[in-house]
């Protein structure tokens, strides 16, 4: 894994602060679409340099926080990751008869989110895009997912969940432009339903109870980090024992899905990064 | 918090205007006692009928969170309904478990709610428990739990994805708030998605294309956002909710 790759990519903002580029890409996709929602997303972040700086600065831990670009980028290098894993799977002939519909499914809204967060930065497809190696070997893995439909579904899951966490992560520090939340939420709700249906699909519960984890150990990682999946601790209350009756503990920590930190995230997605 | 909490509470309206969008009981539905404000751009529904000592949702986060209250005690109280009823005690195991888990999360986020904002503000701020009326549901329906299931669901995505940008983030009680909210969209997500695939299997309802859009022209994606007085009028719309209650200072958008 190349943490220092993703980090530079993280912090290259020459693209960004290139405003012409960003201009004429926006063009392009906005004569190519047909709603107008997307001409607030480049404003919004052409108005982060004075006006969300003065909204930062009064948060508690706006230090501890990334950039919106960097947010941006950061979940850009998700969906490259989500995009050519689909792209390659379903080019391979790993995935049965029955199983391609959810797949296709799945597959273009990843196409279609990384075609938003390009547009969001004033990028072109391609920019910012790391080598992926889906063996894993950058983590030191041999992983055979489009010859082994069982790994191919394990490492689907993984991507999701580490998705849905990875955007849930994320939304303190897009919480400065309500649109940019907005649009980030509302892909983060969709990974969750991407993760659900290929945790059935393996015959595991939509849902993730404790940090367990069903995929190969390297991955226990994606159920754990900081605030564990297992947490019972909610807004300061800890729920664990108090709810004997509706299921438990294991229903405390199903009913809450759990934010992962950008580096654990980057730490999780570096298994597959050149 | 408590201060903070109950000086946001008292804030009038946004821009001074004055909000009238108002919850009334069932009852009043029935009656048809509610029209449409003249405002073009603004679709706020005024219903008559309320009574005068009716609670308010609040201001402020405090409104928002007693929002989250009201949507997660009617998500628990109609799969209370569902695992009393018939189409469950005669339903397959891996429904029933399934059924029986969105129930026990549901109690779960309702419970949370009541106790994260009581011990917040003063209890006659904290929205009292609701009372509902499924009567007009076939709880032994398979098609009817789960055809109701995934819009409560689907709502309960749109109404998170929407309360999210109305969260006042900028301090850590804020925060905390917002990243609740994420923490629990997405677990009604989750339970949309399995509902979704339970009515078709195998096939692109978990995430399809009735429930999404496109954003700037892509195709559809992304989950849907709504803002408070859309989800609100909708559930007043089904006729379930019995208890009336205001939103005057709820933010919105």
């Amino acid at each position: 894994m190349n943490f220092i790759k993703i980090l530079d990519i993280l912090s290259n903002d020459k693209l960004l602060n290139e405003k012409s580029s960003r201009r004429d890409s926006f063009q392009q996709f906005k004569n190519v679409g047909k709603n107008v929602a997307m001409a607030s997303i480049p404003f919004a972040l052409a108005a982060t340099s004075s006006k969300t700086k003065a909204a930062t600065n009064a948060m508690p831990s706006a230090a501890m926080m990334a950039s919106n670009e960097d947010v941006l980028k950061f979940a850009l290098t998700l969906e490259y990751l989500e995009r050519e894993f689909y792209q390659l799977g379903l080019d391979s002939g790993v995935i049965p008869e029955a199983d391609q519909t959810v797949f296709n499914t799945i597959s273009k809204h990843e196409d279609a989110h990384v075609d938003f967060l390009l547009a969001a930065l004033g990028l072109m497809d391609g920019d910012l895009k790391p080598t992926f190696d889906f063996t894993g070997a950058p983590g030191g893995l041999n992983l055979d997912p489009f010859n082994d439909y069982p790994t191919f579904m394990a490492l689907a899951q993984g991507f999701e969940d580490t998705g849905v966490r990875a955007y849930k992560g994320q939304a303190g520090a897009l919480a400065n432009d309500g649109a940019l939340l907005t649009y980030a939420l509302q892909i983060h709700s969709v990974e969750a339903r991407h993760a659900a249906q290929v945790r059935r699909m393996r015959g595991e519960k939509g849902w993730i109870t404790k940090s367990q984890n069903t995929l190969p150990a390297p991955f226990a990682a994606i159920y754990g980090g900081a605030t564990p999946e297992s947490n019972t601790v909610q807004g300061g209350v800890d729920l664990s024992g108090l709810f004997g009756a509706a299921g438990g503990d294991d229903a405390v920590t199903e009913a809450f899905d759990e934010p992962l930190t950008m580096n654990e995230v980057l730490t999780i997605g570096g298994i597959f990064i050149v | 918090m408590k201060n903070k909490m109950n000086n946001r509470d008292v804030n009038p309206a946004p821009n001074g205007r004055r909000r009238f969008l108002k919850i009334g009981g069932a009852a009043v539905i029935g009656t048809g006692l509610f029209f449409m404000t003249g405002c073009s751009d603004d679709d706020e529904i005024l219903m008559e009928n309320t009574p005068p000592d009716a609670f308010d949702l609040g201001g402020g986060n405090l409104g928002i969170l007693n929002y989250a209250y009201a949507l997660e005690q009617l998500e628990a109280a109609f799969y209370t309904k569902v695992i009393q009823g018939s189409y469950y005690s005669n339903a397959p195991a891996s429904e029933k478990i399934l059924f029986k888990d969105i129930y026990n999360h549901e109690v779960i986020h309702r419970d949370f709610f009541k106790t994260a904002i009581s011990a917040a503000v003063d209890q006659s701020k904290v929205l009292p428990e609701l009372e509902f009326d499924f009567s007009a549901v076939d709880f032994s329906s398979r098609d009817a739990v789960l055809g109701l299931s995934q819009v409560l669901e689907d709502t309960g995505v749109r109404a998170y994805n929407g309360a999210g940008q109305l969260i006042d983030a900028t301090d850590s009680a804020g925060q905390t708030y917002l990243l609740l909210a994420g923490k629990i969209v997405s677990v009604e997500a989750r339970h949309a998605s399995a509902i979704r695939d339970l009515i078709n299997p195998g096939s692109m309802d978990f995430a399809g294309d009735d429930v999404l859009i496109g954003l700037g022209g892509t195709g559809p994606a992304f989950d849907k956002a709504a803002a408070p007085k859309t989800i609100l009028n909708e559930i007043i719309a089904t006729g379930f909710l019995k208890t009336a209650f205001t939103a005057f200072n709820l933010p919105n958008f």
